[in-house]
């Protein structure tokens, strides 16, 4: 749907670009090799510099650093880094050869800065044709002093946007990308710059995760399933249950309910990270839970909370519920307390028992307004890496999987990859999936609340 | 009648035993760290629950004994970092979100999707490209980097705050447009000032995740010590070799992050809970 709106867009933009072409002026031609050159022709000075300036700029760019790894971006590089004996010093120099890495990365920027080049070399070529239009007609011609005025207020988009665009641009976006190209290479430990280069090598890293190699594929599904698994566990485990806390709290009868509220928001205090560390330690062999269970007699030998297969993926999920009750707990509190009286007047006098209020009035409404709270909750399990490092750390191990424990969800398995094998393109194949799978998920869900968003509004 | 006042009295017995069991259940973990700060014997594990001898030395110790573990300078760089992130990403949230919600522009929706996009890929899935990143320009193992990293990705979070300011009236900014106020205006002095909710719930977070993450900490500073924040500082004492010596002093490190932030997520959880549920609770 996206596309299909912004195609027309950028044609319609490339179709002025052409029409200032034709129809224009000689001023307004050459302002399409020298940019600016229309501002200096007619009297807007200022405009005419800063776009002579960009040109420049990237010019300089392009000779200075750009343009040594745009060109070696089709191959990354075929110079290893090369060892000459030097026969005065008596040892090995090193001479500098290409590094796949840097090319790809700097590359990747390279092709970036390009294209925000020609936008702005696109907009150049209209305000050239604009200024002669405007001059034709006698009509005055926009100076940047007015058009830095009107980031004020027509043009405050600009203000608000360009300083977060330009942050997430190179620490989110050119990051991203890179990583992205890195799945069609072949950077694994083998192939380490700049002793090793490594190059593209299409869509093989995608086969072979999908059949091509046996381990790689059936780590890969196994994975996959414990993700979701996991993900639609520890979603629905903590809200439920935080939900019947909740009701249980909010119970009329039931006194003291703010000091049983901040028994539990008190756990929310401790950082997490610093629970599950805790709690890592209390679930040893030798640990806490392990030394309370044998000296009350209830087991022989240290049960393998994290060691043992099923026991250490029921853990996992149990823990994340301790951290994560009072969480839901506090937000469906708050929920609760906002659902209109009337509705419950209304449904005691049709006679309606609790149960049946429960389902029909609270149940519904929690839902309409959680569901946003829900998807996040759903990526955000699916990217839990903290819980499954800190506690489990993946483990227990298996020979079964590809470098990968029985706890590992894809996210820590893509962690293993990157920083403990440096199978960089694994990582990246890895980290797609997940982003596929979020969002799918994510899609189907907010087109189902869209849905629902479109009946009438709740209460 | 007397039965249903017995049934009442059942249940809510029954409701008072589970809670009371939870509670027990929920503040067992933390009773156990605070003891085991206060443990004066060494080693990790001991074969008893609560300690023999008590001490302040693990608090003490902490502060004084630097020279591996610097936890004090962890403690300063994390609240550095808080700081920062929280005042850069707050106000690249409300500005980002202001600009969806009010302005229309040209591409607006592009922008929006483009956002949800990128946020949808696991966050660390790049970090070894940011890592390079910071290497070239000279950022490598600063803080500075690790406030960039965090406010960039905080700032796709702005989903939220834009779902606040859709439910701000329209009106307002059409009766200051008339009186003659800009854009810039309008944003500062009339929907700031209505905006205490939010600015409190997106500040509150963002000042909480360089408290939580360790992975980026780990890329970026790899072995440098001295620039750890507190959560990778305190998964170091953890380590094989480390454990025996530093348990105890891990745990008194822990109450003393847990006392700030759980202090202001107390009295800031009603605006957590209406920044979550989008406003549906009033703050």
């Amino acid at each position: 749907m996206n596309k299909s709106r912004r195609a027309p867009k950028v044609l319609r933009y490339a179709a002025e670009v052409v029409t200032a072409f034709a129809k224009g002026d000689a001023v307004t031609r050459l302002s399409f090799l020298v940019m600016g050159l229309w501002g200096f022709a007619r009297r807007t000075f200022a405009r005419g510099a800063v776009y002579l300036f960009t040109q420049i700029a990237y010019i300089a760019y392009m000779i200075v650093f750009g343009g040594k790894y745009l060109v070696k971006f089709t191959t990354l590089g075929t110079q290893t880094q090369g060892k000459v004996f030097d026969e005065e010093l008596g040892i090995y120099i090193y001479t500098q050869g290409d590094n796949s890495v840097e090319i790809l990365l700097f590359g990747t920027l390279t092709v970036i800065i390009t294209i925000l080049f020609f936008i702005v070399w696109a907009s150049n070529c209209r305000a050239a044709y604009k200024s002669q239009l405007a001059q034709k007609r006698g009509e005055h011609i926009v100076t940047l002093k007015e058009q830095i005025a009107s980031l004020d207020s027509k043009n405050y988009h600009i203000t608000l946007l360009s300083i977060p665009t330009l942050l997430v641009t190179t620490f989110t976006l050119l990051p991203l990308i890179f990583m992205v190209l890195m799945a069609f290479t072949n950077f694994d430990k083998a192939h380490q710059p700049p002793g090793n280069l490594f190059t593209w090598v299409g869509f093989d890293n995608f086969t072979s995760i999908l059949g091509g190699n046996d381990k790689i594929s059936y780590t890969f599904v196994r994975l996959l399933g414990w993700t979701v698994l996991w993900a639609i566990l520890s979603t629905f485990t903590n809200y439920i249950f935080g939900m019947i806390l909740a009701l249980m709290i909010n119970k009329k009868s039931i006194k003291f309910k703010k000091g049983w509220r901040m028994v539990f928001i008190s756990t929310i205090a401790i950082p997490q990270f610093v629970t599950l560390m805790l709690m890592s330690q209390l679930l040893h062999a030798q640990g806490g839970i392990n030394i309370l269970i044998q000296q009350l007699g209830l087991a022989d030998s240290p049960i393998g909370f994290l060691t043992d297969p099923l026991l250490a993926k029921i853990t996992v999920v149990i823990v994340n519920m301790w951290i994560g009750i009072p969480y839901s707990m506090l937000i469906i509190t708050g929920i609760l307390s906002n659902i209109p009286e009337d509705m419950y007047e209304a449904a005691r006098i049709d006679g309606a028992g609790p149960v049946r209020v429960f389902f029909k009035i609270t149940l519904p409404y929690m839902l309409f307004v959680t569901t946003p709270y829900l998807i996040t909750q759903f990526v955000g399990n699916i990217n839990n890496f903290n819980i499954i490092y800190l506690l489990t750390g993946g483990g227990p191990l298996t020979l079964e999987y590809y470098q990968a424990g029985k706890t590992d969800l894809l996210v820590t398995w893509l962690y293993k990859q990157t920083v403990n094998e440096q199978n960089y393109n694994l990582a990246a194949v890895i980290g797609i999936a997940v982003f596929i799978i979020t969002a799918v998920a994510s899609i189907i869900v907010y087109n189902r609340s869209a849905a629902a968003t479109k009946e009438e509004q709740f209460g | 009648m007397k039965s249903y006042k017995l049934r009442r009295k059942i249940s809510d017995t029954a409701i008072y035993a589970l809670l009371t069991l939870l509670a027990i259940l929920w503040l067992l973990p933390i009773v156990y760290l605070v003891l085991q700060s206060f443990r004066a014997e060494n080693g990790a594990y001991t074969e008893y629950i609560i300690p023999k001898g008590f001490t302040l030395d693990n608090y003490i110790r902490l502060f004084t004994e630097t020279d591996l573990f610097n936890y004090p300078k962890w403690y300063l760089n994390t609240l550095i970092v808080a700081i920062f992130t929280c005042i850069i990403s707050t106000l690249m949230v409300l500005m980002i979100s202001y600009a969806f919600s009010r302005l229309r522009f040209p591409s607006r929706k592009t922008y929006m999707n483009l956002g949800l996009i990128l946020g949808m890929f696991p966050g660390f899935m790049s970090m070894i490209a940011v890592y390079y990143l910071l290497k070239i320009i000279g950022l490598g193992q600063s803080l500075i980097s690790l406030v960039l990293v965090y406010s960039s990705s905080a700032a796709l979070g702005y989903f939220v705050a834009k779902g606040f300011f859709d439910t701000l009236p329209r009106s307002l900014d059409e009766a200051a447009t008339i009186d003659g106020a800009s854009r810039n205006q309008i944003f500062w002095k009339i929907t700031l000032p209505l905006s205490k909710p939010i600015i409190v719930y997106t500040a509150l977070t963002s000042f909480v995740a360089p408290f939580a993450d360790f992975i980026f900490v780990s890329v970026i500073m790899k072995d440098n010590y001295n620039q750890y924040t507190l959560s990778l500082g305190l998964f170091q004492m953890l380590s094989r070799e480390n454990i025996f010596a530093y348990f105890t002093r891990f745990c008194a490190g822990s109450v003393l992050v847990a006392i700030p932030v759980g202090l202001l997520f107390m009295f800031l959880q009603r605006y957590y809970v209406s920044g979550v549920t989008g406003g549906a609770v009033k703050g």
